[in-house]
């Protein structure tokens, strides 16, 4: 137990753009503290005892999904899942009236994923439990890129000074968008590269370098990000083809011999083998992508422990 | 500010401390010791090596983070947080008789937080209390088994322990 000076009072975690270096820093230092949570011989806390956690997801999620309700759960949070499919929404209720349903039956913390940016920052300011994001249109995915960084930091120690390529569908990407946020602030410079195709509009207004060609970046990064590239929000295609798009943006064995030989490869799932990323590769010694996951639930524990704490202090 | 043990008076605590704990040590024991972050820790890393030096053999020592376990995270008590750290303890704690350990004992609240962050990683033969400094204003129904120093103080006095490894100096001071 020790006092600390920094007081974390955000009661929200709705994007890691409007997050200092300390904030960033300090939700890291956390997490490290619940990663032994996950290896003991009871896998539980009772620190979140008699808190409800509601995962309002209204878009499909099997990784974000289960690692929150599991780090609510060894949290000993009650947890209620909440599925679009299969809820009032498809009668008509909106967003604000079933969050404010749920917030009658007495919940802390509402973790939202939609399709909509900006459904988090809207619900914060209008119910009283804290927000969490769990993704929300092309914007934002903050405990992603935590778990990203937090990875990245444990392995290399420091992202100061790191070179980090995220490759891929850019454009539709909120992982992206969060990691260019997160690894800059923490003194790494990020190279997207992708077809032009696939880059933002107005990506000269972020932090970042941009190449069109992997070849000429493989060379000399340190952690090379694969995104999956997302075809159920696309309209028109991008790109010839996906054969094409693999033999120039795909991560194969090929051009791992020109990578440095303790590169991370990192992917944020789901993984469409053989698209961005070959089998061989994505199951290889470099890559780290099922650590992502494990320190994915030691980062989320810590996100929803730091929301509630900073709610208690405000109260 | 008041000093209430030089750094003598320390050195001495602590001797009479690993005596008390040896003469209730049967050679049979198995032994671990576990110090509750932050001063706790200090004191359980120079309690381990003159117990094993005493001993002749070299006892586990880790280190407990209560954060998770305490009862004011959901009532904060004034406008401080505590900052989440790791649980350092790399020994199986099954069947030992675990010696926690922390600076002072006041109302007994940070011995209940550990004894069951303990009880979560395992279950130990027994748990033993050693302190530095124990105070009187107990809230919960705990007692130390092995104190150095015994105190009966007010509450509004507040007692801060310090030591050459965390803030240079040995002292437990009164403010």
């Amino acid at each position: 137990m020790t006092k600390n000076e920094f007081i974390w009072n955000r009661k929200h975690l709705i994007g890691l753009r409007e997050l200092s270096r300390e904030e960033i820093e300090y939700i890291l230092d956390t997490a490290k503290g619940f990663e032994s949570i996950s290896t003991r011989s009871i896998k539980k806390a009772p620190t979140l005892r008699g808190k409800v956690v509601v995962n309002l997801f209204f878009e499909d999620s099997t990784r974000t999904r289960n690692s929150f309700t599991l780090a609510a759960n060894r949290l000993s949070a009650d947890v209620i899942e909440f599925t679009e499919k299969v809820s009032s929404t498809r009668k008509g209720e909106t967003l604000l009236d079933t969050a404010k349903n749920l917030e009658a039956m007495g919940i802390d913390i509402v973790v939202i994923r939609h399709s909509a940016g900006g459904a988090p920052k809207f619900l914060s300011r209008n119910i009283n439990a804290c927000v969490v994001n769990a993704g929300d249109g092309y914007c934002e995915h903050p405990t992603q890129a935590l778990l990203d960084t937090y990875t990245i930091r444990k392995i290399k120690g420091s992202l100061e000074g790191l070179k980090i390529a995220i490759v891929g569908d850019i454009a539709h990407s909120r992982v992206a968008r969060s990691d260019i946020y997160a690894m800059t602030k923490l003194g790494a410079k990020v190279i997207l590269v992708g077809p032009p195709t696939l880059m933002p509009a107005q990506v000269n207004q972020l932090p970042v370098q941009v190449s069109y060609s992997l070849d000429a970046v493989i060379g000399e990064v340190d952690v090379i990000n694969m995104l999956r590239i997302q075809f159920e929000r696309m309209g028109a295609n991008p790109f010839p083809s996906i054969k094409e798009y693999s033999h120039y943006f795909g991560l194969t064995v090929e051009r791992m011999k020109k990578a440095k030989k303790d590169i991370l490869v990192m992917h944020p799932g789901p993984i469409n083998r053989g698209v961005e990323i070959e089998s061989e590769v994505a199951d290889g010694k470099n890559s780290v992508i099922l650590e992502q996951v494990t320190n994915g639930l030691a980062v989320r524990m810590a996100v929803l422990f730091l929301v509630n704490q900073a709610a208690m202090i405000k109260d | 500010m008041e000093v209430l043990l030089s750094s003598d008076k320390i050195a001495d605590c602590i001797t009479a401390l690993v005596d008390e704990i040896v003469s209730q040590t049967s050679r049979t024991d198995k032994i671990a010791i576990i110090g509750i972050r932050s001063r706790g820790e200090v004191l359980a890393k120079r309690l381990a090596d003159l117990l094993s030096k005493k001993l002749g053999t070299k006892l586990p020592c880790g280190t407990l983070d209560i954060t998770l376990y305490r009862d004011d995270i959901n009532n904060p008590q004034g406008q401080t947080q505590h900052l989440v750290r790791s649980t350092e303890i790399g020994f199986d704690i099954d069947d030992t008789i675990v010696i926690l350990v922390d600076d002072v004992l006041y109302t007994g609240r940070s011995t209940r937080a550990a004894m069951d962050a303990l009880m979560d990683l395992g279950r130990p033969k027994a748990i033993r209390l050693a302190v530095l400094v124990e105070r009187t204003g107990r809230e919960l129904p705990i007692t130390s088994d092995f104190a150095g120093y015994k105190i009966d103080l007010p509450a509004e006095k507040t007692i801060q322990v310090n030591f050459v490894e965390s803030d240079g100096k040995d002292r437990v001071i009164l403010t």
